[in-house]
């Protein structure tokens, strides 16, 4: 194979066979039909037709979170690049590796203004981890052996290879030769932490009497869940995810105290910032975690193990920074806990046990709401995602879109498991979870996937429906429909003096059953708590189709808790009338 | 505080603008910038000066380590440092102002009956007594090449 003449689009085909790569997520176009006439060609790659390119590359994105493989995608030049770029930029806050392959125009063309041209290395620019504009056809093998190895390596991120159509022209032939190594002079992502830092780290571990761990999306991408999980129960210290590092650590595991931050369990919070030592891990502490830097768990020492150097101290202070992979450091961690022999005192924590029991006790979630009849009447969405964690057995992979119903999802669905758990957490991009999906289920096709989400989110991705229909993907959609744009309707509510300025739909919203049915799917409308779990059941029954279950809920409602700008993680709003401090 | 860094990327198209992008997305300062190619022709060397506290030049440093086309980047006034700038002015031509340029160090690289350009080299703050010194009548215009640094011990910026 090596030995071949090929065309540069046929060398393109050929250097995504060496990586590997099985699927393809794209749209074609002008520019890019040399490149869509190899694909024709050979069979090892299939593609899937989206229906948008953002689409596209949040489906390419689901695939790459759900098994830890590069998602890749085709786009055409011009409105083909640019509609890729709220995709790039959410694959860029979340650090997942994706390859957007973006044709360009003539080589001669380039600059002079001509049809469907875009500066797409400029435009993706501030959103990608590195780009490249291919300037010979003999160095696509090269720039995409490159180009994987960046996006898939350190702390993960979007590539863009950008080739101009001129380059794939079948009428030019070279020998395509796909290179065994690479090495980037610039570019040396470090693995190992530094090892007096990890026996600082240990230390530090041992020392402490109000621990907590608190791992993020690092974990997961850093496939470290296992090493995370090890090292929790041997030092049976309590543990909190990010809402991007949910099923790091099994969810339903009596350790594990729930989410943190903006919209964290009360424990959690109360606990993150009563701590007396924090170890961060493969999270970055963003403002949805540490409400007001400065105010910041004062008490507590802060151990932060990131593979990028550039998290650590970048907003808190940390005492003992640790640069490595997440799964290499929390190895050296357990190596130095059990090599040390270093005595565990499990007892000395049991004060601090007992006062996040209590935090717990006094005003933890309420797991089993969906056992009561809401008190208005109408369904509630906690209700909704915890009918649908028992419905699944907790065993689905869920996306969700960005809002209320997204908040819900990550508190009330239990992610034992890591790559379960797929949302746009950084960008937090409305319109990622339909597509998303179609991403997880054709990497996992025998299993159940469910987007919840809500009419707003949804709405912003809703042509691929057609795409679910071209490749038969029966995934479940949960659409918690609370008439409004929720998290707006409730900052409104909450800080505007209930002022609802352009966040209800005044009527206008489309009949989703029948839109569903137009686009060849299964449609469900439940209005009453009494046929919710029923209809549940009965969706989850239809295992070969695809069911949009439109689900109406109280519009009211809101997400608690919430953490008070401008103060620190112990001042929560818990209900509409309840605040922790004042 | 005004800091000097020097940065060795990678001598390609679109690594600049890699680096200033780096600065306006992230909201820091640069002051000055210049930039060539090294007697390495695979590399450029950039010398910038910007203004930040030492939490800012951190992550400034770490945030430009971590673009691929960076090869490498130091902060050159965090230890002793030479710095020099080349600065040409358009002047009037007046009787003395020949005699008077001669005297503040500079060379006439051009000149004709009704101007002279004149060339300065040293450091920016020599350069700034310079300018202090004309009027703005006769001074008719300024060019200057922003810093250029070295570190002043045996160490140096190379792969």
């Amino acid at each position: 194979m090596n030995k071949q003449e090929v065309s540069g689009g046929e060398a393109l085909m050929l250097s995504l066979q060496e990586e590997a790569v099985d699927l393809v997520f794209g749209y074609p176009g002008g520019a890019s039909l040399h490149i869509y006439d190899a694909l024709f060609q050979q069979q090892a790659v299939q593609h899937v037709l989206v229906r948008h390119e953002q689409g596209a590359v949040h489906a390419a994105d689901g695939y790459a979170r759900a098994t830890g493989k590069p998602g890749v995608i085709f786009v055409t030049s011009g409105p083909g690049a640019t509609n890729a770029i709220t995709g790039l930029a959410t694959a860029f806050m979340d650090s997942t590796p994706v390859v957007v392959i973006s044709s360009q125009v003539k080589s001669h063309l380039i600059g002079t203004d001509s049809f469907q041209e875009t500066d797409m290395i400029g435009v993706s620019r501030p959103v990608v981890k590195h780009s490249y504009l291919v300037k010979k056809p003999e160095e696509i093998p090269k720039v995409v052996k490159e180009a994987f190895h960046v996006a898939t390596t350190g702390r993960p991120g979007p590539v863009v290879i950008d080739i101009p159509k001129d380059l794939t022209d079948a009428s030019y032939n070279f020998k395509f030769s796909y290179p065994k190594e690479i090495d980037i002079r610039s570019y040396k992502p470090v693995d190992e932490g530094h090892s007096g830092q990890i026996k600082k780290a240990v230390k530090a571990l041992l020392r402490s009497k109000r621990p907590i761990i608190y791992s993020g999306g690092g974990v997961i991408q850093g496939n470290a869940s296992e090493e995370l999980t090890k090292l929790v129960r041997l030092l049976n210290f309590p543990v909190t995810n990010t809402l991007m590092g949910l099923g790091a650590y099994p969810g339903t595991d009596p350790l594990f105290v729930g989410m943190l931050g903006m919209h964290g369990t009360y424990e959690a919070n109360m606990a993150m910032h009563n701590s007396d030592l924090i170890l961060a891990v493969g999270a970055r502490f963003d403002d949805r975690i540490t409400n007001s830097p400065d105010l910041f768990a004062l008490d507590a020492k802060k151990i932060h193990i990131d593979v990028d150097p550039a998290s650590l101290s970048k907003i808190i202070a940390v005492d003992i920074p640790i640069v490595g992979s997440a799964k290499t450091c929390l190895s050296q961690l357990i190596e130095e806990l059990e090599k040390e022999k270093y005595e565990i005192d499990k007892d000395s924590l049991e004060p601090w046990w007992d006062q996040i029991n209590n935090w717990k006790k006094e005003h933890g979630l309420d797991h089993n709401l969906v056992d009561k009849a809401p008190p208005k009447g109408k369904i509630l969405p906690q209700q909704v995602v915890q009918s649908l964690y028992r419905e699944t057995k907790g065993d689905a992979f869920i996306t969700s879109d960005v809002g209320q119903h997204q908040m819900f999802a990550a508190q009330y669905y239990h992610f034992d498991k890591p790559r379960r758990w797929i949302n746009s957490g950084g960008l937090g991009t409305m319109g990622f979870g339909l597509p998303a999906a179609i991403g997880v289920q054709l990497a996992h096709p025998g299993s159940v996937v469910a987007c919840i989400t809500g009419e707003g989110s949804i709405q912003m991705c809703i042509q691929e429906l057609s795409t679910c229909l071209q490749y038969g993907l029966p995934l479940k959609i949960i659409n918690i429909n609370n008439q409004s744009l929720g998290m707006v309707k409730q900052w409104q509510d909450m800080q505007y003096g209930g002022r609802l300025s352009e966040s209800t739909y005044q009527g206008s919203l489309p009949d989703f059953i029948a839109l569903t049915e137009s686009f060849g799917h299964v449609g469900m409308k439940v209005e009453k708590y009494e046929d919710l779990q029923k209809s549940m059941e009965e969706c989850f029954k239809m295992t070969d189709k695809l069911v949009f279950m439109d689900i109406y809920v109280d519009p009211d409602e809101h997400v608690y808790p919430m953490l008070e700008a401008g103060k620190s993680m112990q001042d929560m709003w818990l209900d509409k009338d309840k605040k922790t401090w004042e | 505080m005004k800091r000097v860094l020097a940065v060795l990327m990678e001598n390609q198209a679109g690594a600049l603008s890699r680096v200033v992008g780096l600065f306006s997305q992230r909201g820091y300062n640069i002051e000055s910038l210049i930039v060539a190619p090294t007697e390495d022709p695979t590399l450029s060397r950039l010398t910038m000066t910007t203004i930040g506290d030492e939490k800012v030049i951190q992550q400034i440093t770490k945030q430009l380590n971590k673009l691929i086309d960076v090869v490498k980047v130091i902060d050159l006034s965090a230890s002793d440092y030479s710095e020099s700038e080349l600065m040409i002015i358009k002047l009037s031509n007046h009787k003395d102002t020949i005699k008077k340029i001669e005297e503040l160090g500079g060379s006439i690289i051009y000149q004709d009956e009704t101007i002279l350009n004149a060339e300065f080299i040293g450091t920016s703050s020599a350069m700034d007594k310079v300018l202090s010194t004309w009027d703005d009548k006769n001074l008719l215009e300024v060019v200057r090449t922003g810093i250029l640094g070295l570190s002043s011990n045996a160490k140096t910026l190379t792969i």
